[in-house]
């Protein structure tokens, strides 16, 4: 018998919950003594587990574990990548990227995306053809709609150009198998099932980079400061679990609330197009996504809307926006269904769902 | 009962909050985001992005769920915009009630009903209480707070819906008291005090940044149009006012006050003080959009008016019009500002209000 408890929580894209593999590694990681820059048998032990860290990321991006440059996150990583291929080339990013992406780079020319969310592949061949080489950033699955950038072409039109190419593959990894050979990748530990503090940036190739905080030289000069070891092996304990995870089980149950929500006039932006199997974005037209957060907040269920800042506010999303909503900007929430939803969870949101569609909209 | 909270962050809600929770109420925060944080806001005032952080806090504390709701554009709309015009207009607006009448009454109001909850409280210094008739708006125990003159405007069904809990305290050290027991950090915060999207004090400057066109320098006259001195901006008055009339009073020999603000020709028209409050036009005002929260008598009610925010009462009759506004004959003479509120009262409760009209 399944114990719902009060709170269900359906918001993974914000952040997974700890998977027990992590959890496991994070303990035994933080009894090991020692800094991994250490030249005695404590540094070299501790080593030896950050580089077996190291070499899971390495193989399962198909390129050398010394191209893994260990971050305190996401965010980091994607800041790094930008720094270090961006400088002298002009930037081309997404239209839907994160803000991770989008305000290290304010200036960055813009590629639009189609309304179903997937990258203008047209325009950006425009773009490259213009002029100078580019950098161009991709993220290879939307946070908020979940849907997914064509990266093998995207990857070719590159390769056309002599552009490089970064991939913000925050929200994929472990979720999804994709080609992303020859570009830097941003990852986050905790959008995998690993615990908070540890990312990583994977070099498209052997060339060492310029790094943004160079410290006591760290992670072969390209990230100072001492590795975070047990929110590291904590991730690649995540992500060694979220690879050999079936997620057709998790993609049926979104299947469900996709088609439970379009029953109650609701439409799931990107619906058409390759998405995650975990996220469902939801748009209930002319209903407030505040009130529709609030409301299921208060039946016990956690999701979130497009965009909310520090304060919790929740302003448009530049996603939607980006994807041709005017008033679906503000009205959309989204589903993100953790590693481990249950059946009867996903039942649980579809009624509360189907309560708060009666009531708003009695209207 | 489920319950929301309009909490600003300050001291007064705050303790709303934990009162209603303390009673053992479902209690749900919700905070107003008015205006983005970054461009005015002045500590002390109610909605700088402080303000938000410390309702929050209170509410984790406590622990009950905390929401902060975006009414940015709504704000600068219907309370921002509209102060502006109606200083354009060359009346003398209250940002205060027009922020109570949709913002909140009606907005977040609207927002607790789709919530399910069974009421709204604030942290309003008024007293609401139960009468035959249903719910009545009473002055509150401690008059030195008294909000009841900027609430006239709420409806009999925001009224029924509405909970001032802090109607009945004493004082406010008894408020800043309950704070400390709750352990409310926010306990010794200072009060919000003026307007809240006015950072520096100075509205003229917000409302001639919004409309230039009356902006600059101009000329004060007496009521025959002779001109006695200059003024930088029809803004910066208010019918009634004395002050900000440099050496005039000397120059006439009599104090002097202002009588009209004629905005289209940026004239400020003055009259001597003592002639001008005992003038007969002056006995009757009229009121538009008047809010009745009771039930009106046509052929007219005897009670107590207050035409300014901080003012004794005066005596008058109000006389219901076919327009929804009304006509207010007071016993003794008065200098009305057009754009301010003239709420009536019978003892300590408001029997309504409407908004001061021109006299032309």
């Amino acid at each position: 018998m399944t114990f719902l408890s009060a709170q269900t929580y359906l918001d993974a894209n914000a952040t997974e919950p700890l998977r027990p593999e992590a959890r496991e590694a994070v303990i035994a990681a933080l009894d090991l003594v020692g800094n991994p820059s250490s030249v005695h048998a404590f540094g070299r032990a501790v080593r030896r587990a950050l580089e077996e860290a190291r070499s899971v990321f390495g193989h399962g991006f198909g390129r050398d574990p010394d191209q893994c440059v260990f971050t305190s996150g996401g965010t980091e990583a994607n800041a790094l990548a930008l720094h270090a291929y961006g400088a002298g080339r002009r930037v081309l990013i997404g239209a839907t990227e994160h803000d991770a992406i989008r305000r290290v780079v304010p200036g960055a020319e813009i590629i639009p995306v189609l309304r179903d969310g997937v990258l203008d592949c047209a325009v950006l061949r425009e773009k490259l053809a213009e002029s100078g080489p580019a950098f161009v950033c991709v993220m290879a699955a939307n946070n908020e709609t979940g849907v997914l950038s064509p990266l093998e072409d995207v990857h070719a039109l590159c390769r056309e150009f002599g552009a490089r190419l970064h991939v913000d593959a925050v929200q994929s990894a472990g979720r999804i198998e994709q080609s992303l050979e020859g570009c830097s990748v941003a990852l986050s530990g905790h959008k995998m099932g690993g615990p908070k503090g540890a990312g990583a940036l994977l070099l498209p190739d052997a060339e060492s980079i310029d790094a943004l905080m160079p410290g006591g030289g760290q992670e072969r000069g390209r990230r100072g400061g001492t590795q975070a070891l047990p929110a590291i092996m904590g991730m690649a304990a995540a992500f060694t679990a979220a690879r050999e995870q079936d997620w057709s089980v998790v993609d049926g149950l979104r299947a469900q609330i996709d088609a439970a929500v379009q029953r109650l006039g609701a439409r799931v932006a990107g619906y058409g197009a390759a998405r995650l199997p975990n996220t469902s974005n939801v748009i209930l037209d002319g209903v407030g996504a505040q009130i529709q957060l609030m409301t299921l907040d208060l039946a016990g269920f956690a999701v979130s809307a497009g965009s909310a800042c520090s304060s919790g506010k929740v302003a448009a999303s530049h996603v939607l926006t980006a994807m041709g909503e005017h008033d679906g900007a503000t009205q959309a929430l989204r589903v993100s269904l953790p590693w481990n939803v249950q059946n009867v969870q996903v039942d649980g949101f579809i009624a509360a769902y189907e309560q708060m569609v009666q009531r708003l909209r009695k209207a | 009962m489920r319950i929301l909270v309009a909490m600003s962050g300050g001291v007064d809600s705050s303790v709303v909050a934990a009162l209603l929770h303390q009673q053992g109420h479902e209690v749900i925060g919700a905070t107003l985001q008015l205006y983005d944080h970054g461009q005015a806001a002045k500590p002390g005032a109610c909605c700088a992005g402080r303000d938000i952080m410390d309702a929050r806090a209170v509410a984790d504390r406590l622990g009950f769920p905390h929401y902060v709701i975006d009414a940015e554009n709504r704000f600068r709309d219907s309370v921002i915009d509209s102060f502006a015009s109606s200083y354009a207009r060359g009346e003398t607006p209250v940002p205060c009630v027009a922020c109570n009448q949709g913002v909140k009454f009606t907005d977040l109001l609207g927002m607790a009903r789709d919530l399910g909850c069974e009421a709204m409280a604030t942290g309003h210094y008024v007293r609401r209480v139960e009468g035959e008739d249903g719910a009545q708006m009473h002055r509150p125990i401690d008059s030195d707070r008294d909000q009841s003159w900027f609430l006239f405007a709420t409806t009999r069904e925001q009224l029924e819906y509405l909970r001032f809990p802090l109607g009945d305290v004493p004082d406010k050290a008894q408020v800043r008291k309950m704070a400390e027991e709750f352990g409310l950090q926010i306990a010794d915060k200072p009060d919000s005090q003026d307007i809240c999207f006015v950072p520096n004090g100075s509205y003229a400057e917000i409302v001639e940044k919004l409309r230039p066109e009356i902006r600059g320098p101009g000329e004060i006259v007496d009521e025959a149009g002779q001109v006695l001195g200059q003024h930088e901006g029809v803004a910066r008055y208010t019918v009634g006012q004395s002050k900000r009339l440099g050496d005039i009073h000397t120059a006439v020999g009599e104090r002097q006050m202002v009588t009209k603000i004629d905005v289209s020709s940026r004239r400020i028209v003055v009259g001597p003080r003592a002639s001008v409050q005992s003038a007969e036009a002056r006995k009757v005002i009229h009121l538009r959009d008047m809010n009745w929260l009771c039930n009106p008598i046509p052929e007219g009610v005897r009670c107590g008016v207050q035409i300014r925010a901080r003012e004794e009462l005066r005596e008058a009759l109000v006389v219901p019009l076919a327009d929804g506004g009304a006509r207010v004959e007071l016993t003794a003479g008065a200098t009305p500002a057009p754009g301010q509120a003239c709420v009536l009262y019978d003892g300590t409760r408001v029997l309504g209000g409407g908004f001061i009209l021109g006299s032309a």
